[in-house]
């Protein structure tokens, strides 16, 4: 036989070596025993280190429950209303956590609610693990009740998904489904379990973690030649920009990159799911990228010599037109993600890796520098749109509330120490540029995907994830409408999160597009909402709906105070537009500030 | 890039665990983009428990190359390669039907068949069956001259193709590795261990 000579050859012994220690791995000495393809999944979650549970039964997961009923005490089961409700609580708890967020769900309808927040978790890179029961193994394929070929329609939007038929396979595929969650560039696996597999007994020989796959890479080889060449790159550079984001978050890599940001003093701003990994406070932070960013990061963009691009990957919301995205400027792109260079944007140096070891490397070859001039441009032009743009939105003279001054009331409060966790829309992009994010993991949010009725779910999955902090969802009126049914779940949980909703009436985002795109043709986005502190009445959550600015401080101050959760409706200026704004199509130089 | 001007025929090969579902995985990448298959081959490589599949599209490199890069981004991947026409050797079987009294009655249908390299597989009283292995142009040719002799049946199987161990395939080789970093060209202990991995 011939060796395969091009394989991948294993190349993460350390990362193995290090997430065993982490878990406390069976003793070995305990003898085979015969336990059900249930228990062994629950004896198998214990292992990896699992706490909580987000799920809902069903007929096809029975067995898992069944088995549960005996685990009560080791692991936590909270019970959502809906599962996308509980994929969301997952990614929530993954979010702030650090750790894998597990989902159960029942076959069928149970199984396909989970579609949006697997697309949504692997967009964003959140580790899960799904499992959902399915139908028994000799009615696959028969449209059996409850069945639906869960396997092919999850296969686009999870990182790797199997199907278990045979319980004795359980121990090794969960231990997969942990490994690749969370290896390499995170992301969601579902692991399909019939319901034989479920009840079939087995001998169990004990579970190992599993550190490596043969034909999986999670990360590539960190190649001296391309730090070396960023590194001159850097050191020649005059107009260095560094652009951050969620990458330095998931490969807990904050530390180092803000020494490589302190010793090369460059500018660095940063996209949505990147904000919190150097505080907001930062004196080289400038801001926030994209669509809605801050002005001078985008439109510097366009001016930089070198652009150096850590954890992130130039999303269309970031770069807008493509053609015109820093064609100037030599790109340094730093990715774990072989996938993600010169995807979108054509990379110069491509420094593959895990950022926590190739950001190490490139500060130690580079020069200690401040650029002074080069960071006055950016403060010149934060100065005109704090003048055009923030000072009216966080100091407004108008009768009614905006959205921003409800956020700069919440930092005052909060001190930036508070986990926020948003929804989708204008509210999203006003709380992601004027919240203060001290510490990582405190910004929750759908970023990739742009989940409407994520905030309030993800919110109760933060808190279950960071106890000891406040955790505060601002939703919209419409987001907070698709899943408000988890209310549910706060009220059965006692889940002590704060709930800020910004109404103003419309689905804010659309009808801004509508005013400036579409001649102010208000298709459809008007809505009517319920009576929300009633709403939160009959769920028993304490609330309250202020119209008046003299009442914001002392409203925040009762609801952050206030022993459990609290709804607070702030009704807001109903046709207020978030700017800046770089619309579609256009230059990121191109962006409006009003 | 090089050939980003035009679209032009490339030969994928991807290694791969042999897993259900893993069709599908690779699948998904071309039809997202909305890029139609040409011809999908699966069958076994050199190494025992390691699956390889030929695919040929139509694109530009550039597609080419992000297209390669996600499918080895797939857990049970192993590794893709991309070549053009050029660097491949590559072959494409097929199947022809006639009714054995027109071979019989026409002398001429004899000659065409041996001169485009037809082989005979199956004698029947009613009917026999022919065979010719090459490009598509030359499988194509006899498809069109046995056209008026009332075929009955014709077949093509997709492409199968063996990447050129030449100096070229070496480049090409050193140039993905290059913009997508794997081993140097090392053995893979783990390849020929068996059991002893942990594998599915």
């Amino acid at each position: 036989m011939i060796t395969f000579r091009w394989a991948k050859k294993l190349n993460n012994m350390e990362v193995a070596q290090q997430s065993i220690s982490e878990i406390a791995v069976q003793s070995a000495e305990s003898p085979a025993k015969e336990i059900s393809g249930s228990a062994a999944l629950l004896e198998a979650l214990i292992i990896e280190g699992v706490s909580t549970i987000f799920g809902y039964p069903g007929g096809a997961i029975m067995p898992i429950y069944d088995a549960l009923y005996d685990y009560n005490e080791q692991l936590k089961h909270v019970l959502v209303r809906h599962e996308q409700g509980g994929i969301h609580a997952a990614q929530g708890y993954a979010r702030t956590s650090g750790k894998v967020g597990v989902v159960f769900a029942t076959s069928g309808p149970g199984a396909t609610n989970l579609v949006t927040g697997l697309a949504d978790a692997q967009i964003d890179s959140t580790p899960l693990v799904c499992i959902t029961g399915q139908v028994f193994a000799h009615l696959l394929g028969t449209d059996a009740f409850q069945e639906t070929d869960v396997i092919n329609i999850t296969t686009p939007v999870t990182k790797w998904n199997y199907q278990v038929t045979d319980a004795t396979e359980l121990p090794e595929v969960i231990a997969k489904a942990f490994y690749i969650a969370r290896s390499g560039r995170p992301g969601p696996v579902l692991i399909d379990i019939t319901k034989n597999a479920q009840i079939q007994k087995f001998k169990f020989k004990g579970y190992t973690p599993c550190n490596h796959i043969r034909s999986y890479r999670p990360k590539p080889i960190v190649r001296p030649q391309f730090i070396q060449q960023a590194a001159e790159l850097i050191n020649a550079a005059k107009k260095p920009f560094i652009l951050f984001g969620q990458g330095v978050i998931l490969g807990k890599a904050e530390k180092e990159f803000a020494a490589f940001v302190e010793k090369s003093g460059i500018p660095a701003a940063w996209t949505v799911l990147g904000a919190g990994a150097i505080p907001t406070s930062h004196p080289l932070n400038v801001g926030m990228l994209g669509m809605h960013g801050n002005y001078g990061p985008n439109v510097l963009t366009n001016s930089c010599d070198v652009l150096i691009a850590i954890g992130m990957r130039f999303d269309d919301r970031v770069t807008g037109r493509l053609d015109k995205y820093a064609k100037q400027a030599k790109v340094i792109h730093l990715d774990i993600d072989p996938a993600e260079i010169d995807k979108n944007v054509k990379t110069t140096v491509p420094v593959w890796g895990d950022c926590k070891e190739t950001l190490p490397l490139l500060t130690a070859a580079i020069e200690e520098k401040t650029h002074p001039e080069w960071l006055q441009l950016f403060n010149d032009y934060t100065r005109q749109e704090i003048e055009q743009v923030i000072e009216p939105e966080l100091n407004p003279t108008t009768d009614e509330m905006t959205m921003g001054e409800v956020i700069k009331q919440l930092n005052e409060i909060t001190k930036g120490e508070a986990i926020i966790v948003t929804d989708v829309g204008q509210h999203q992009m006003v709380a992601c540029r004027y919240a203060q994010f001290n510490n990582t993991r405190s910004n929750v949010t759908s970023g990739g995907l742009g989940t409407m009725g994520f905030a309030l779910p993800a919110a109760i999955g933060a808190k279950f994830g960071t106890p000891e902090k406040d955790v505060v969802a601002i939703i919209g009126d419409g987001g907070f409408q698709m899943t408000l049914q988890e209310l549910g779940t706060v009220m059965q949980e006692n889940t002590n999160i704060k709930i800020i909703i910004l109404n103003n009436r419309f689905l804010g985002m659309v009808r801004q597009w509508q005013e400036l795109f579409n001649e102010r043709r208000y298709s459809f986005v008007e809505m009517k909402s319920p009576d929300f502190v009633q709403l939160a009445a009959a769920y028993g959550i304490a609330g309250k709906s202020i119209s008046d600015r003299k009442d914001l401080p002392s409203t925040l101050e009762e609801m952050l105070a206030h022993k459990g959760a609290y709804l607070l409706e702030v009704i807001v200026t109903r046709e207020n537009n978030v700017f800046p704004m770089v619309p579609q199509g256009c230059s990121v130089s191109e962006i409006r500030l009003k | 890039m090089e050939h980003q001007e035009g679209k032009q025929e490339f030969n994928i090969t991807v290694y791969t665990e042999n897993q259900v579902g893993l069709l599908n995985r690779i699948a998904i990448i071309f039809t997202r983009r909305k890029i139609n298959i040409d011809s999908l081959n699966t069958s076994p490589s050199e190494v025992g428990s390691v699956h390889r599949f030929n695919i040929v599209i139509n694109e530009t490199e550039d597609v080419v190359r992000k297209l390669c890069r996600q499918i080895e981004k797939q857990v049970e991947v192993l590794k893709v390669y991309y070549h053009t026409n050029e660097d491949v050797i590559w072959q494409e079987l097929a199947l022809y039907k006639l009714s054995t009294d027109v071979i019989a009655e026409k002398v001429s249908v004899e000659r065409l068949l041996r001169e485009n390299g037809a082989r005979t597989v199956a004698i029947r009283k009613d009917y026999t069956v022919f065979e010719t292995t090459g490009h598509r142009e030359e499988t194509d040719n006899l498809l069109s001259i046995l056209q008026p002799f009332g075929l009955i049946e014709f077949v093509r199987s997709a492409r199968v193709a063996i990447i050129k161990d030449s100096e070229g395939f070496n480049a090409k080789l050193r140039e993905f590795e290059r913009l997508e970093p794997g081993e140097e060209v090392i053995e893979n202990e783990f390849l020929n261990e068996g059991d002893q991995v942990f594998t599915m």
